[in-house]
C-alpha cells in the first residue's frame, strides 16, 4: 500500500508508546499484536513486540526461532522499519533487576540456590506481574545512547506492543499496584509498582481489545473494558478480527433466512451450467444459505454491541490461507489504512 | 487412519469415574465438558460436572446462577434411564478456605484466613485456580466414594482452567505444593529446624544474606507475613506436597480419562499436540482428541472450484444471451450465483479444517479422534448441549 512517503500521518493513537493487546482466548490476539507491531514499524520505526506468558506465540506467528529473554529482530517493515521480539521471563527479569540495582554478587547466587528466585517469581503474589510488566516498562523508557542518557537521548523503541494475558486476567495483570499493595507496603518492589502504574495510566499507554463477532468474545470484551475502566487503565480500540466477507446481498439473506429461496429456480440454473442438480446438492446449498443467514444475523447483533462500546473500531478480514508471515503483513496494511497505526 | 474416539463406550463404562477435559483457551472446553456430562446423565449415570469459568449463558443453562462452590442438580434433563446431573462452578478462594478450616484448629484457621499473604495466594496466585480445581476434584471423588453401594456420583466431569499454558493444571499442584513445602519457605519460617549445629552456622549466614536481600526487595512486612503464614500452615498440613502427590495419583489412575479438546486452527492443534505428548510422557490416561467446531458444508458433492466456475458460467450465459435483451443477470439467477459463491468459500474453509485435522492425525496415528461440526449458533441451552453430545458420539444432527 503506497502511502505519502515522508509525511507523518495522523493516526488514532499518536503519542502512544505502549500498546497493550488483549482478547479472549482464540480471538487471535497474538496475530493482532503482531500485525499492529508491523504496522507501527512502517516509516522506518523501531518497534518491540513482547509476550509475557512464555507461549512463544510471537516466534510461531513470524515463523522464526523461539524467542529468548534477549530482544531479537524478527521482521523488517517499510523504509527500514524493524520489529524486535521478546519473550519476557520473570526469572531473567528479576536477576537483571537485582543486578542493575543491587550489584548483588554472592547474594544473587544464594537467592537462586535457596529457591528464593523461584519463590519470588512464581509464588509471591503480584511480584511476578510487577517483574513482567517492569521489563516492558524498562523497554518503553530505554534510551539509545548510554553516555548521553537523559531527556535528550533518542528512545530505543518508537513503540512497544505487549501481547498481554487474555481478557479474563488482563485488568488484574495490569493493576500491579493493587496486587502488591497489601504485601509490599514499602521497598523497591513497591516503588517499581508505583512507577509502572503511573506509566500505564498515562496517555502514553492504551489497552486494545481483540474480539470476534460472536457472543462470548463480545461479552468478554464488554466485561474487560468495564474492568479496565474500573481500575483506571486507558482503553484503546476494539479490533474485530476474522471478519468474513458477506457474499449474499441483503435481499438474498432475507430470502434465505425465511427459507424462501426457490428450489426449482436454483435447480434449473444448476442444470444450465451442467452441475448435477441432485436433491443432496440443491438442499445442501439451500441449507448452507440458511445457516449463513442465521450466522450473519448473530454477527449483526454482536456488531451492534461492539458499536455500543463507542470505541475506535478496526476490522480485520478472515485470511483464507490462514495466518502466516505474509498474512500478518496484509493485516498490518489493513490496520494502517484504518488509522490504527 | 486413526481410530474413532467412541464417546458412548467411554461414558457408559462403569470403570470411567473421572473425565478431565483440557485444551487451549477458546476451543469450547467447557461446552464439551457440559455436553459429556449431560449425555452421560441421560444414559443413566450419576454425574457431577465441575466447571471453572463458564460463559454466563452456558452457566445459566445448567442452572448455575451463583458461584457457591456446591454441586446443584440440573433440572429438566431426561431421567428416563435413572441418571442424574449435578453441576458446580469452582470458587477457588472458598475451596482454599475450606481446606484451611477443615484441617486447622479454629483459632489457627482464623489466623491463617486473616493473613494478607494467604489472602493474596488464595485469590490471585496464578496457580491457585489450577490447584484448587484439582483439590475440588479430589474432594468430589472422596464424596462419590463415601458410600460405594449407593454413590452420590459415579462419574465426575471436570473442565480445566483457561491457563496460560494448557498444562498448568498438571504442574500447578506440584509447584504450589513444593514451594509451600519447600526449602526457602521452611528457612524463612524456622531456620533452626534445618540440619545440625555445625551445618547450621554456615547455613544461617547464607540465610541471613538471603533474608536481607529479600527484605530489601520486598519490604520487611512481607517477609513477616510469609513467616506467619507458613508457620501457621505448617502446623496443620501433612505437607502440601503430599496432597499434590495424591492429586497427581488420582489423575494418573486408570479410572481417570483425559480428553483433549482442540479447534481446527493451527495454534490450537499445536497446543493439543504438545498436550497429547505431555500426557503420554506423564503416563496420564488419554482417551482421545475432540476436534471441536469443524466446519462442514451441507453439499459436499460440489467442489469449491466447480461451484465458482458454475457461478461464472451463469454470468456468461445470462450476459451473452441475445434473448435476454438487457445486461446483468435475473434476480433468481443472482441468488443461485450467490449460493454457489457462498458454497465455494465455505468449502474452502471446510477443506482447510480437514487438512489441519488430517495433519494432526498423521502425527498422532494412534490417538482416537472425533470431530464435532461447527454449530451456526453459540451453545447455551440443554438442547444445544444435547446436539453437541450427539456429535461427540458420532451421530450427525
Amino acid at each position: 500500500m503506497a502511502l505519502g512517503a515522508a509525511s507523518v500521518r495522523d493516526t488514532d493513537w499518536d503519542g502512544v508508546r505502549l500498546h497493550v493487546v488483549t482478547g479472549k482466548g482464540g480471538t487471535g490476539k497474538t496475530t493482532v499484536a503482531a500485525a499492529l507491531a508491523l504496522a507501527l514499524a512502517g516509516q522506518g520505526r523501531r518497534v518491540l513486540l513482547a509476550e509475557v506468558e512464555g507461549r512463544q506465540g510471537i516466534s510461531q506467528t513470524f515463523d522464526v526461532a523461539p524467542l529468548a529473554s534477549v530482544e531479537a529482530r524478527i521482521a523488517h517493515a517499510a523504509q527500514g522499519g524493524e520489529v524486535f521480539g521478546l519473550s519476557v521471563d520473570a526469572k531473567a527479569a528479576l536477576l537483571e533487576y537485582l543486578h542493575m540495582y543491587y550489584k548483588l554478587g554472592r547474594a544473587g547466587g544464594l537467592l537462586e540456590k535457596f529457591g528464593a528466585i523461584d519463590f519470588a517469581t512464581t509464588i509471591a503474589p503480584g511480584v511476578r506481574d510487577v517483574l513482567l510488566i517492569g521489563k516492558v516498562y524498562e523497554a518503553v523508557r530505554r534510551r539509545k545512547e548510554h553516555r548521553a542518557k537523559g531527556p535528550g537521548a533518542a528512545r530505543t523503541y518508537d513503540a512497544v506492543v505487549l501481547d498481554a494475558p487474555p481478557t479474563g486476567r488482563v485488568a488484574r495483570f495490569l493493576n500491579v499496584n493493587h496486587e502488591v499493595a497489601d504485601l509490599a507496603r514499602v521497598g523497591p518492589i513497591r516503588s517499581q509498582a508505583d512507577s509502572i502504574t503511573a506509566m500505564l495510566k498515562s496517555p502514553q499507554t492504551v489497552v486494545h481489545v481483540v474480539t470476534l463477532l460472536e457472543e462470548m468474545p463480545v461479552q468478554e470484551t464488554v466485561d474487560a473494558i468495564a474492568e479496565l475502566r474500573a481500575v483506571g487503565m486507558p482503553v484503546g480500540g476494539v479490533v474485530v478480527n476474522q471478519v468474513r466477507e458477506t457474499i449474499l446481498t441483503p435481499k438474498a439473506l432475507k430470502t434465505a433466512a425465511r427459507s424462501a429461496i426457490s428450489r426449482k429456480d436454483v435447480a434449473a440454473d444448476l442444470t444450465r451450467v451442467k452441475v448435477r442438480a441432485t436433491d443432496a446438492i440443491v438442499d445442501g446449498l439451500l441449507a448452507e444459505a440458511r445457516d449463513h443467514a442465521e450466522r450473519v444475523a448473530l454477527e449483526h447483533e454482536a456488531d451492534l454491541v461492539v458499536a455500543g462500546l463507542r470505541r475506535p473500531t478496526y476490522r480485520l478480514p478472515s485470511l483464507s490461507e490462514g495466518v502466516d508471515a505474509n498474512g500478518i503483513r496484509e493485516l498490518a496494511e489493513t490496520l494502517v489504512a484504518q488509522g490504527m497505526a | 487412519m486413526s481410530p474413532v474416539l467412541d464417546i458412548d463406550a467411554l461414558l457408559n463404562d462403569p470403570q470411567t469415574r473421572v473425565i478431565v477435559c483440557c485444551g487451549a483457551g477458546g476451543v469450547g472446553k467447557t461446552t464439551v465438558a457440559a455436553a459429556l456430562g449431560l449425555r452421560a446423565a441421560e444414559s443413566g449415570r450419576q454425574v457431577v460436572v465441575l466447571t471453572i469459568d463458564p460463559a454466563r449463558r452456558l452457566a445459566q443453562s445448567l442452572g448455575l446462577t451463583t458461584l457457591d462452590n456446591t454441586p446443584r442438580p440440573v433440572l429438566s434433563i431426561d431421567v428416563a434411564r435413572g441418571g442424574s446431573l449435578d453441576a458446580m462452578m469452582l470458587d477457588m478462594k472458598r475451596t482454599f478456605d475450606e481446606v484451611v478450616m477443615a484441617h486447622a484448629a479454629p483459632d489457627k484457621a482464623e489466623q491463617i484466613l486473616a493473613n494478607p499473604f494467604y489472602q493474596a495466594v488464595s485469590s490471585s496466585f496464578a496457580g491457585t485456580q489450577e490447584y484448587m480445581a484439582m483439590e475440588k476434584l479430589g474432594q468430589l471423588r472422596l464424596e462419590a466414594d463415601r458410600n460405594p453401594d449407593n454413590p452420590r456420583w459415579d462419574l465426575i466431569v471436570v473442565d480445566t482452567p483457561p491457563s496460560r499454558s494448557a498444562l498448568d493444571f498438571l504442574d500447578a499442584p506440584k509447584r504450589l505444593g513444593s514451594f509451600l513445602d519447600g526449602r526457602f519457605i521452611r528457612i524463612l519460617a524456622a531456620p533452626a529446624k534445618v540440619g545440625g549445629r555445625a551445618y547450621l552456622k554456615v547455613f544461617t549466614t547464607g540465610v541471613n544474606i538471603v533474608t536481607t536481600a529479600m527484605t530489601k526487595l520486598l519490604g520487611g512486612q512481607m517477609l513477616t507475613d510469609v513467616q506467619t503464614f507458613v508457620a501457621a500452615l505448617d502446623t496443620m498440613f501433612g505437607g502440601f506436597r503430599e496432597r499434590a502427590d495424591h492429586t497427581y495419583a488420582l489423575l494418573s489412575d486408570s479410572a481417570t480419562k483425559f480428553i483433549v479438546v482442540a479447534a481446527p486452527e493451527r495454534d490450537a492443534l499445536r497446543e493439543a499436540s504438545y498436550f497429547v505428548d505431555r500426557l503420554d510422557e506423564e503416563g496420564m490416561p488419554l482417551a482421545g482428541l475432540v476436534v471441536n467446531r469443524v466446519y462442514r458444508v451441507s453439499a459436499p458433492g460440489l467442489s469449491a472450484a466447480r461451484a465458482l466456475a458454475a457461478a461464472e458460467e451463469l454470468d456468461d450465459i445470462e450476459n451473452g444471451s441475445p434473448s435476454n435483451g438487457r445486461s446483468g443477470v435475473s434476480d433468481s439467477t443472482a441468488i443461485t450465483q450467490a449460493l454457489l459463491r457462498l458454497h465455494a468459500v465455505q468449502a474452502e474453509i471446510a477443506g482447510r479444517h480437514q487438512a489441519l485435522a488430517k495433519r494432526f492425525i498423521a502425527g498422532h496415528p494412534d490417538i482416537p479422534t472425533v470431530e464435532v461440526p461447527a454449530a451456526s449458533q453459540d451453545i447455551h441451552d440443554l438442547v444445544g448441549l444435547r446436539t453437541v453430545g450427539e456429535a461427540l458420539a458420532g451421530q450427525r444432527a
